[in-house]
């Protein structure tokens, strides 16, 4: 075969019409915007990766100051745990009931994951606040710098996803549960429960293997 | 699992598909297990139960498996075509993740190892 | 904070291990959308079909999943050990591969085909030839030995321009060159096109090469002063290349002057100017906002090449509704207002990084209340439009 012969008029292809292969059409507006939006999360895991990887190398410089082992109080680590897993449980019902346009419900799942993801916020901030009493502030060791930074941009994330749940939820008030109100949504609650996996990673890599 | 005028529409994106949502009973499956996984995983670590060299290896397979359940009955990650993409772009982040954070320790470990012996301070 | 002091148990190696982790895939971020635009212009101006498309695809994605592999080759000499460079140094070699693959699917593509050296082809040819010197002394530099003696020298410092100047920046030329008359409605003067091509040829070639020996002769990068006057010949034959490349730069500014001054005279009436062979090139210069009024039917690559052999369709299609989304300036503002917060969070100016988050997150949160994002225009608008281009869609 030469090489002239490859530039010929290639044969007619048929078009499949199986969704996600090329044929049918572009994919509603939701998948789309799904799938947009999970890439931006993969991108911040990407950035936690980094987080993640300066405190595996950091763990151990704690510069004659205090340890994990000696400053982790894993009751706590527990609660704040399952409180973030249960905020995760009330946001995927809060979806389903939006989905099914039962606003009453969803306000109150709603509500629900807030006050769950307020009081593991108000744990790690206690947690935090304690720390730096004892002289064990970010400011002490290398350890510590990673510990707050890998665990405070965690939190970061969790705050933010609070007042967006507030904003989010006043446009629902406003605007009634519509197909861009749910889109919405939906994004906030894949990043909900991303930052439940990044917390997973968490508490098993830094309290748990910190003993 | 779309209807058919769908498929010949050609505006841009801006069909409501209706695609079969969860359910409560996989949130509740999901939520289950996960929080089976995290029991465990707080016994593991804090007991004996599992052989205390493999406690390590022990928490990172119920991290992992914590993850999948979240994924799969969180994020609704399934088989259908409508998730390959996120599938893909999965794979393509968590092999990111790996070469970022084993890279790293991998890395800093031989540079610490090649560092002089510090002086007294 | 202690991340990377000195005391306190920082690791200042935790610094450079992760800039770079970021940096090297930054590279590959840069040079594969100039691969894109050297594959469209290649085929374009060869008349011929891409070479191995498939190839192609599986070169670029192997590309992108090396690239986040091999970043300690920028750091060999910090010291991680022979095992761990010797790990960097193969996938940096191997990363080679998948580029010489794409490099001879061009050179392939350009066989037998017909030729039209015009502007954007020239810059083609010249990153062909260019970039592949470039990634040749980047393959040595892979060699950790090789990097011992060379790492920070004028060497390295001529690598990376090589490949940035020969792939990158003939690339943006080469795009900006092919795509002018489709954004703008008029092309850009070709002869001056080609002087800037020239000037940026010749200066690269005469600045750069001498920084390859310069660095074998023991010249490192960052100086303030000349240490050795035996470099001096090299260095000066350097500055002229730098003199030809700015009146390369000052070509390009004439040909926009010139072109946008004799703009009436060079309209891109047919939306085709180079024969193209790709959907872009079948709509008016500049396209209509919602690109397509009717959704073309696409069976093969080079679509809109086939569409012209096999003739236009007379008929006017029945024009439907279009939905399109609405302009809106918020992205813009917040990117400034993040812009302005990443300034100052790299000062530590923190009133003016938490002001810069404030602003960014406040346009956020307007843009975000708003649920009409889209307006649709029309049928008898698209209608009216159509009629009134002078260019007719093959169907």
């Amino acid at each position: 075969m030469t090489i002239a012969a490859i530039d010929r008029a290639p044969t007619e292809v048929p078009t499949e019409l199986a969704r996600g292969r090329g044929g049918g059409g572009p994919a509603s507006k939701r998948v789309v915007v799904a799938y947009g939006f999970w890439i931006f999360i993969l991108s911040d895991m990407v950035m936690f990766s980094a987080l993640f990887a300066a405190y595996a190398v950091l763990r151990g410089n704690t510069a004659g100051g205090p340890t994990g082992a000696e400053l982790f109080d894993l009751h706590r680590v527990f609660i704040e745990t399952i409180c973030l897993l249960l905020s995760s449980y009330t946001c995927g019902l809060g979806a389903l009931s939006a989905e099914r346009r039962q606003p009453a419900r969803f306000f109150t799942f709603a509500v629900l994951t807030f006050v769950l993801g307020a009081a593991f916020l108000f744990i790690e901030v206690s947690e935090f606040a304690h720390m730096v009493e004892k002289g064990a502030g970010p400011s002490r060791s290398g350890f510590l710098s990673a510990f707050f930074t890998l665990v405070g941009t965690h939190g970061v994330h969790v705050a933010s996803g609070l007042i967006a749940l507030i904003y989010l939820t006043a446009q629902v008030i406003a605007k009634g549960l519509q197909a861009t109100t749910l889109r919405r949504l939906l994004c906030w609650s894949l990043f909900w429960h991303a930052l439940d996996i990044v917390w997973v990673g968490v508490f098993t890599l830094v309290y748990l293997m910190g003993d | 699992m779309d209807a058919p005028e769908h498929l010949f529409d050609d505006r841009t994106p801006g069909v409501e598909e209706h695609e079969p949502t969860a359910s409560y009973q996989s949130y509740t499956v999901g939520l289950g297990l996960a929080i089976l996984a995290t029991i465990a995983s707080f016994v593991v670590s804090q007991t004996s139960l599992l052989w205390p060299p493999g406690i390590p290896v022990g928490l990172i397979v119920l991290a992992f498996a914590q993850i999948g359940v979240h994924l799969v009955f969180f994020l609704h990650l399934g088989s259908g075509p409508d998730s390959t993409n996120n599938i893909l772009a999965l794979a393509f982040g968590v092999l990111i993740v790996f070469l970022v954070i084993t890279g790293s320790v991998w890395i800093i470990a031989n540079l610490n190892s090649n560092m002089m012996p510090m002086s007294m301070q | 904070m202690h991340f990377f002091t000195n005391d306190a148990g920082g690791n200042q190696m935790m610094y450079v291990n992760l800039f770079w982790a970021w940096g090297h895939p930054e590279v590959y971020i840069l040079i594969l959308p100039a691969f894109g635009i050297f594959s469209e212009v290649v085929a374009t101006f060869s008349g011929k079909g891409l070479f191995s498309y498939r190839s192609m695809v599986w070169a670029t994605l192997g590309i992108c999943v090396l690239s986040f592999m091999v970043w300690l080759h920028h750091f060999f000499t910090m010291g991680a050990g022979a095992d761990v460079n010797a790990f960097f140094g193969i996938m940096s070699s191997i990363i080679a591969v998948p580029t010489g693959v794409k490099v001879f699917n061009w050179l392939f593509t350009m066989f037998r085909g017909r030729i039209v050296f015009r502007t954007p082809m020239l810059f083609a040819v010249g990153f062909i030839v260019t970039f592949v010197i470039g990634g040749l002394t980047g393959v040595l530099l892979a060699v950790p030995p090789v990097d011992f003696v060379v790492h920070n020298s004028a060497f390295l410092v001529a690598h990376f321009h090589n490949v940035i100047i020969g792939g990158v920046v003939f690339g943006a030329l080469a795009g900006i060159n092919y795509w002018f008359p489709k954004a703008f409605g008029f092309t850009l003067d070709d002869r001056l096109g080609k002087a800037s091509f020239w000037c940026w040829l010749i200066g690269f070639y005469l600045a750069f090469m001498p920084l390859y020996q310069l660095g074998l002769m023991g010249m490192t990068r960052r100086l303030q002063h000349i240490p050795d006057p035996s470099w001096q010949p090299l260095l000066l034959v350097a500055e002229a290349g730098a003199i030809v490349i700015f009146c390369g730069i000052l070509c390009q500014l004439a040909q926009l002057y010139v072109s946008i001054r004799t703009r009436e005279r060079r309209l891109d009436l047919s939306g085709d100017p180079w024969n193209g062979r790709t959907l872009e090139w079948s709509t008016s210069s500049p396209p209509p906002a919602y690109n397509f009024a009717v959704l073309p039917r696409v069976e093969t690559i080079d679509a809109f090449w086939y569409m012209k052999r096999a003739g236009r369709h007379p008929a006017e299609p029945a024009y439907e509704a279009i939905e399109v989304p609405r302009n809106s300036a918020a992205g813009f503002i917040t990117a400034f207002f993040a812009v302005v917060m990443g300034f100052s969070l790299i000062w530590q100016i923190w009133w003016l990084a938490v002001l810069g988050f404030l602003a960014a997150a406040t346009v956020v949160l307007i843009a975000g209340w708003r649920i009409e994002r889209e307006h649709e225009i029309s049928a008898a608008e698209v209608a009216q439009m159509e009629r009134a281009s002078e260019v007719r869609h093959p169907a």
